[in-house]
């Protein structure tokens, strides 16, 4: 507890991104300049969670004004202490601009990266410290499990969550009123909880910052979890390359534990929870539940066929609730806010909200809270803010590696757990990966299936050697030697190995190559066919560069650079370039004064 | 933990800290702080008002602002009730300080003797 009252906050973001931008070292020269102007004892730095917009980190946000600076430095430091801390001056040119209309924002409500977005699991990442349980709880933090465990029963608690009809956040989208009412009515003398953290979609990190942003809240939510089915014990399984999330997880669960909320007679209601937290060591595969369980165990992390779920034999041969990191988040607004308040968001089969990780060729990357319904036009282009340099809109990725891409067609398509699969993809995680018109939709199946490959198992056939011989056809594709009847091959691999793996991991796998033959076959046809990639991405493929005789001015610019010596020519004469020799890189292009170069 | 009374009492203590960043509509008090207000002392001034809202308790949003062009009644502060004019005082001593706080903040009466300015 504070003695004195700050008058100001200064709040930075020290997320994982904002981190990598330099906000420690920010932080440090902010000390030193509020020590210098004698002003520390008024103002407070406070280290936050991630606020989402990665893009223009670091952040940081100065109250009770509320203004939002951003891409802020160490230089800048003095000059926001001047001028904002002493003389209440806002620094203009640190204020967000809007990509569109150039427009200075002082507050970020009004970014309209922030105005579309709703934010629950989010709420207090970037709000609050989230080392100091303190702030959790002054926001309301833990009522929701105090009201559990003192005024509710298990069967009311899972009822609540049946109606309010949250689905799994983690990527299956199973219904967790239902998978909590399954552990709840098998009968055992010990029952696990464990919160799934083990993110691995390339470019996915919703979970990483929940857990860096606001770790007491997925302890609240496993708390009423707990409860609710029985359980006495659980793990959080975090990766061990978020070391942050588990630094201030472990800190989180001190804390608890200092002031009760984690431990033996919670709320004196005679329940007892006790967390560990497990790490684990990187693979994908251990992100499914049962090579999860087993990874925790000691074993090997490989899957295990289902039935018998988790919720009648899981962990140590216990019944076990297993629900994603999003899941937890959300259930203390439920409990607090009501089932009504929960279900008027989002759409009729899918309630509430869903985080995305906006990556790719946009403007505005970061973490982004949508109700569900949201359609991808609005988050791609008006939260994301559209894709960079004028470039034209190609396909979405959604679902990480085992989800699908979608077309420019589909962009009105509103974001739900059944509109992405009647679409041929899914909602995962929440990965949003964005491609424009340069970049090769074989090229992109063949990175996504490369990953999965390699993080195959091993355990089950249609996986381990499916997904190797799929990887084997694309690689033959982008290298210019497809075959005429690949594209079949493709999709009868792809339907046997969806319909005859193992896990989860297997079942969606083939899904980027299916879904881009779909949506993108004459990317394909063109590759087979006229041994082209019209993209220009597929070396192999690529058309050598050509140079127009008649513009050419003779000044060997060109030459210089051409790392292979295809072209040669007299000077003030047209010059050539060797089509058997060029490779097709391009940096002849940009050399040439008169653009005279093209691509054949 | 042993109840939610508990929780909430707690939560009452750590919230007053917490305030600071709700964006809410609160009485304000906005110091002059140009560099001709921090030459006649504003400084000051606005370590007393932060002493005097502390003393009292009460949930005020203290901000500053630049030069407003009446440096000669520096040290100046504003004040602004939700709902009602934004009134400007001037010539300010740390005493008058305390005199708008308790009149003017907490019980709505404006100190008119040190009014300098009313906006609308």
């Amino acid at each position: 507890m504070k003695d004195s009252i700050y008058r100001s906050h200064v709040l930075i973001c020290t997320g994982t991104g904002c981190v990598s931008s330099g906000a420690k070292t920010l932080k440090d020269s902010l000390n030193e300049e509020l020590a210098a102007n004698d002003l520390s004892g008024e103002i407070k730095i406070v280290e936050t969670g991630c606020h989402g917009f990665c893009e223009k980190g670091p952040i940081m946000i100065v109250y009770p004004e509320g203004v939002f600076y951003c891409e802020v430095q160490s230089d800048d430091v003095a000059e926001i202490v001047e001028e904002h801390l002493l003389k209440g001056r806002t620094v203009e040119r640190l204020l967000f601009k809007e990509p569109m209309t150039e427009e200075q924002i002082p507050s970020y409500q009004d970014i309209a990266f922030y105005k579309k977005q709703q934010r629950i699991a989010l709420a207090n990442c970037g709000k609050i410290d989230p080392e100091d349980i303190d702030e959790y709880i002054a926001l309301g933090g833990y009522e929701a499990a105090g009201k559990v465990l003192t005024e509710m029963d298990a069967q009311e608690v899972v009822d609540t969550i049946k109606d309010s009809g949250l689905r799994g956040r983690g990527g299956g989208g199973f219904p967790t009123g239902l998978k909590w009412q399954f552990a709840k009515n098998s009968e055992s003398d010990k029952k696990y909880l464990i919160c799934n953290a083990d993110e691995g979609d390339p470019g996915a990190f919703m979970d990483r910052s929940i857990l860096e942003g606001d770790p007491h809240r997925i302890i609240e939510g496993m708390l009423v979890a707990a409860y609710a089915i029985g359980a006495d014990e659980g793990y959080v399984y975090v990766r061990a390359e978020y070391p942050l999330a588990i630094k201030r997880l472990e800190k989180a669960i001190e804390d608890a534990e200092e002031y009760g909320l984690l431990g033996d007679d919670i709320f004196s209601s005679g329940f007892n929870f006790k967390l560990h937290i497990k790490k684990g060591a990187g693979a994908f595969v251990c992100g499914e539940e049962t090579a999860l369980m087993n990874s925790i165990e000691g074993k090997r992390g490989m899957p295990t066929p289902r039935p018998p779920y988790p919720a009648v034999r899981g962990l140590w041969g216990k019944p076990t609730n297993i629900n994603n990191v999003e899941t937890y988040a959300n259930i203390p607004y439920i409990i607090n806010e009501g089932v009504d308040k929960f279900t008027a968001i989002g759409t009729e089969g899918s309630s509430g909200t869903k985080v995305f990780a906006l990556t790719g060729k946009i403007n505005n990357t970061g973490l982004v809270e949508v109700p569900m319904g949201t359609t991808l036009k609005e988050v791609i282009f008006e939260i994301g803010g559209g894709l960079g340099q004028g470039k034209k809109f190609k396909a979405v990725q959604t679902g990480g590696p085992s989800g699908g891409c979608l077309p420019e067609d589909y962009l009105d398509l509103p974001i739900d757990y059944d509109s992405l699969l009647d679409a041929g993809t899914m909602m995962g995680s929440g990965g949003m990966v964005v491609m424009d018109e340069d970049s090769c939709m074989v090229d992109v199946a063949r990175f996504f299936l490369n990953f999965t490959q390699s993080e195959s198992c091993g355990k089950c056939t249609p996986c381990r050697e499916g997904t190797k011989r799929m990887l084997e056809i694309l690689n033959r594709i982008t290298d210019g030697e497809g075959k005429e009847g690949d594209i079949e091959l493709l999709l009868e691999l792809g339907e046997h190995i969806k319909s005859t793996s193992l896990c989860g991991l297997g079942q969606s796998a083939p899904n980027p190559v299916l879904s881009t033959v779909r949506y993108f076959r004459d990317e394909y046809e063109a590759h087979i066919h006229d041994h082209n990639c019209p993209a220009g991405v597929c070396s192999d493929l690529a058309g050598a560069y050509v140079i127009d005789e008649e513009a050419c001015i003779g000044c060997s610019k060109c030459a210089k650079v051409c790392p292979v010596d295809a072209i040669s020519g007299e000077i003030k004469n047209p010059f050539t370039i060797d089509p058997d020799v060029c490779i097709a890189c391009g940096a002849c292009e940009p050399e040439c004064p008169v653009d005279a170069i093209s691509q054949g | 933990m042993k109840s939610l009374a508990e929780l909430k009492e707690l939560r009452n203590k750590v919230q007053k800290e917490m305030k600071k960043r709700d964006q809410g509509t609160k009485a304000e008090i906005i110091v002059g702080m140009g560099t001709c207000g921090i030459a006649a002392g504003a400084r000051d001034i606005l370590k007393a008002v932060l002493a005097e809202i502390e003393k009292r308790d009460l949930d005020v949003r203290v901000t500053q602002t630049g030069c407003i062009g009446m440096c000669e009644k520096e040290p100046l502060i504003d004040v602004k009730l939700p709902g009602k004019k934004r009134i400007t005082y001037g010539n300010l001593s740390e005493a008058d300080v305390q005199k708008i706080i308790t009149e003017h903040v907490v019980n709505g009466n404006i100190v008119t003797d040190l009014v300098i300015a009313r906006h609308n």
